[in-house]
């Protein structure tokens, strides 16, 4: 069904983003506006967005209808016509509503979080950009378009990344995550072409590629389905390009809940869920997702038991969730993939909140064991990280619990045991790195009465509305064991998941095993940081300390290689090979020049002779062509 | 025939004298006696194929280039002394002014 409104949900935080951009040239040129000008434009086209959404749920809930727009024909070359047009199928619009309305949110903390800072309107352009990027990918009818998106994503990524430019190293972090990107970017262009090659000639939107799948050979679709997953790899942050992510949190928190933990990181989620009738054919690039999502989850939970640095580990949090997410995906169990990317939204989102307040509440300061030493009494925020802190920690009935059971579950259906077990592995050291840090930052004792303090009203009404999510967002999808509906896997039935069957006891016995380990990793952190003396802080030393060296690995490999490279290419190709031959042409020409100079010394009688003998030159020609007619 | 062979001869010859002394000569004087006879040897010229071809007109031109001749020497002396007063000299060597020296 054609809509007018699902242009208009792109274009609300898009035009927020002109609007604020063109304010804020005016307030540092002419002369200064007020926030509340910014903060306004800034949470109200969110929420519109989020509205339109809302309307287009409603509709779709009610008459079972997907909606189309088609906005201008973008390229027409030859008969290959690509449109400027979206899709608002159950799957966009299910990602769409969790991220504007997650958006709208972050957008209200980020008032509270940003204020007084020199860059609040570019804050808040940037932000509307980001969001419009991201709804651009979400609601893309065609992987072009779904690229539009994705760069800008990437774009407003490394802008917000590198917002406080005047320090060195957010620069380089943003210049990092950028070039990271860029090397997933690559993969996901060729995936696209390759696609182009299989498929293009029938139409390159989703719809027609998956009526048409069928006509592209097995390998091919393999190629395609992989060289997409690089791309996925990059922007979702999953073993090798994940380096970045971590570098990321040198933006400001705001960035970090929206940008780097609830919405651009699942794009990779998003787009292989998108491409589910590719994936579904080719298994073997879907186990190999699972098992990159499996080893990623394993590797940024060993770093995050021993970073000291909140942001880092909730970074590295949001990595090992990602790759439960693509144990999901790549196992063909898309919803529960999506699931969780909803369920962690919520959660992950309102703990970087909560860090961003304490981190604010202690100006700017991120090592958890010095917040533990200046603690101040913030309840809201304390509490809110608690529920975060057990929701993914998976503790029923909280909405971790449910979604990342579900993937436990599929993994052991499935009879990748090895998965599984990493999974389960994982959620112990998830519940163990996770209170870790709640019990350090908010409970160990420090010795010394803590003070109240005040938490902004708009920092505490985005928090209590994330906690409830947090809390009861598990019950859209309510296993049917407990009698429930799964109303996430019913409404994302489009995707062809497979379903989960087992029975009811091997179902217990897993649900079991998860709270276990969870409850496990929650005791073995009391006991070690409980009663944690903070004035002896742990520093990040030895090989998990240092992150296994990975950063190193990677400078010494490609960047310091590259490096040699160019430099190779700089002083040797072009200065002596290049220079050398252009500048031996023209010193042969001064040398020519100065020894024809000597010829011309000014003596009279001497130009007379070269007079002569050119004259004679010029008629001996003539003579000879005269006779020789 | 022959004879207008060799007046065309003679005045290539003097000519060619004249040439060589503008080329080969150093003094001022010498270098203008060559100039004035190589002047002389295309009046040879001119006079030769006027007769030959019983035209005036080569005569006429002759005599023209005479009376030049004389008022370019009451010129050229007198440039001739003007050099001579600012270096001492009559080496045609000597006047290179033009000359630009390379580095």
């Amino acid at each position: 069904m054609h809509t007018p409104y699902l242009v208009l949900i792109i274009l609300a935080p898009l035009i927020g983003a002109i609007l604020n951009g063109g304010f804020y040239m005016y307030h540092i040129k002419k002369k200064p506006l007020p926030e509340l000008l910014f903060a306004l434009i800034g949470t109200i086209t969110p929420f519109i967005s989020f509205i339109f959404t809302l309307c287009l749920f409603l509709e779709m809930r009610s008459t079972d209808v997907i909606f189309h727009q088609s906005v201008f024909t973008w390229l027409d070359i030859n008969g290959l016509v690509i449109e400027m047009k979206f899709l608002g199928d159950k799957l966009s619009i299910f990602m769409a509503m969790f991220v504007t309305f997650v958006g709208w949110l972050i957008h209200i903390y980020a008032v509270g979080y940003m204020k007084e800072d020199e860059g609040f309107g570019k804050f808040f352009a940037y932000f509307n950009l980001f969001l419009a990027s991201m709804l651009i990918l979400v609601l893309a009818d065609n992987p072009i378009i779904l690229f539009i998106g994705w760069e800008g994503v990437g774009v407003c990524s490394y802008l917000l990344i590198s917002f406080y430019y005047t320090d060195a190293q957010n620069v380089m972090a943003g210049n990092k995550a950028f070039i990271v990107n860029r090397v997933g970017d690559l993969g996901f262009i060729l995936g696209v072409v390759t696609l182009f090659f299989a498929l293009g000639k029938t139409g390159l939107d989703f719809a027609s590629m998956e009526a048409n799948v069928g006509l592209a050979t097995t390998s091919t679709l393999a190629v395609a389905g992989f060289l997409l997953f690089v791309g996925a790899m990059g922007k979702s942050a999953q073993v090798p390009l994940y380096v970045w992510l971590p570098d990321a949190m040198a933006g400001p928190t705001p960035i970090s809940a929206l940008i780097h933990a609830a919405t651009m990181v699942t794009a990779g989620v998003y787009m292989v869920a998108r491409f589910h009738f590719l994936y579904t054919g080719i298994e073997e690039i879907g186990l190999f997702i699972a098992y990159i999502g499996a080893f990623s989850a394993l590797l940024a939970a060993v770093i995050a038991t021993r970073q000291t640095d909140i942001k880092k580990i909730l970074a590295y949090s949001t990595m090992s969730q990602l790759g439960y997410m693509f144990i999901a995906v790549g196992l063909g169990f898309y919803s529960s993939g999506l699931f969780h990317v909803f369920t962690h939204a919520f959660f992950k989102a309102m703990l970087f909140m909560g860090a961003g307040a304490a981190i604010l509440a202690l100006h700017h300061e991120q090592n958890i064991f010095k917040m533990a030493q200046h603690r101040v009494y913030q309840p809201i925020v304390k509490a809110t990280f608690l529920i975060g802190v057990i929701a993914i920690a998976g503790i029923p009935p909280f909405s971790g619990f449910f979604s990342k059971d579900a993937i436990l579950a599929a993994a052991f259906q499935k009879e990748e045991y090895l998965i599984y077990g990493i999974g389960i592995f994982t959620a112990f050291l998830t519940a163990f790195y996770m209170f870790r840090l709640y019990f350090v930052v908010f409970v160990a004792p420090n010795g010394h009465d803590v003070h109240y303090a005040s938490t902004d009203k708009t920092i505490s009404f985005p928090l209590l509305v994330l906690a409830i999510g947090a809390v009861f967002a598990g019950f859209l999808n309510f296993p049917a064991i407990f009698g429930g509906e799964h109303q996430v896997d019913t409404w994302l039935a489009q995707l062809g998941s497979t379903t989960l069957h087992m029975s009811h006891a091997t179902e217990y016995i897993l649900m079991f095993a998860s709270v276990a380990v969870a409850a496990l990793g929650i005791l073995v952190a009391y006991k070690k940081y409980g009663k944690f003396d903070v004035s002896k802080p742990e520093i990040e030393d030895g090989i998990i300390g240092n992150k296994f060296y990975v950063d190193e690995m990677y400078d010494y490999l490609f960047v310091k290689s590259l490096k040699k490279v160019s430099t190779f290419f700089d002083k040797v190709v072009d200065d002596k090979v290049v220079d050398g031959m252009i500048m031996l042409v023209s010193r042969e020409f001064v040398d020519f020049g100065k020894k024809l100079a000597f010829l011309q010394n000014g003596n009279v009688r001497f130009y007379a002779l070269y007079m002569l003998i050119g004259m004679s030159c010029a008629f001996l020609y003539l003579y000879t062509t005269l006779i020789g007619q | 025939m022959t004879s207008l062979l060799g007046y065309a001869t003679i005045s290539m010859i003097l000519f060619s004298i004249g040439v060589i002394g503008v080329i080969a000569r150093r003094n001022i004087f010498i270098v203008y006696m060559s100039i004035e006879l190589m002047l002389n040897a295309i009046n040879l010229f001119l006079v030769t194929f006027a007769r030959y071809h019983f035209n005036m007109d080569g005569q006429i031109i002759s005599i023209m280039v005479v009376a030049i001749a004389a008022a370019e020497a009451a010129i050229f002396l007198s440039v001739i002394i003007l050099l001579f007063r600012s270096k001492g000299k009559l080496d045609t060597d000597v006047f290179t002014v033009l000359k630009q020296e390379v580095e």
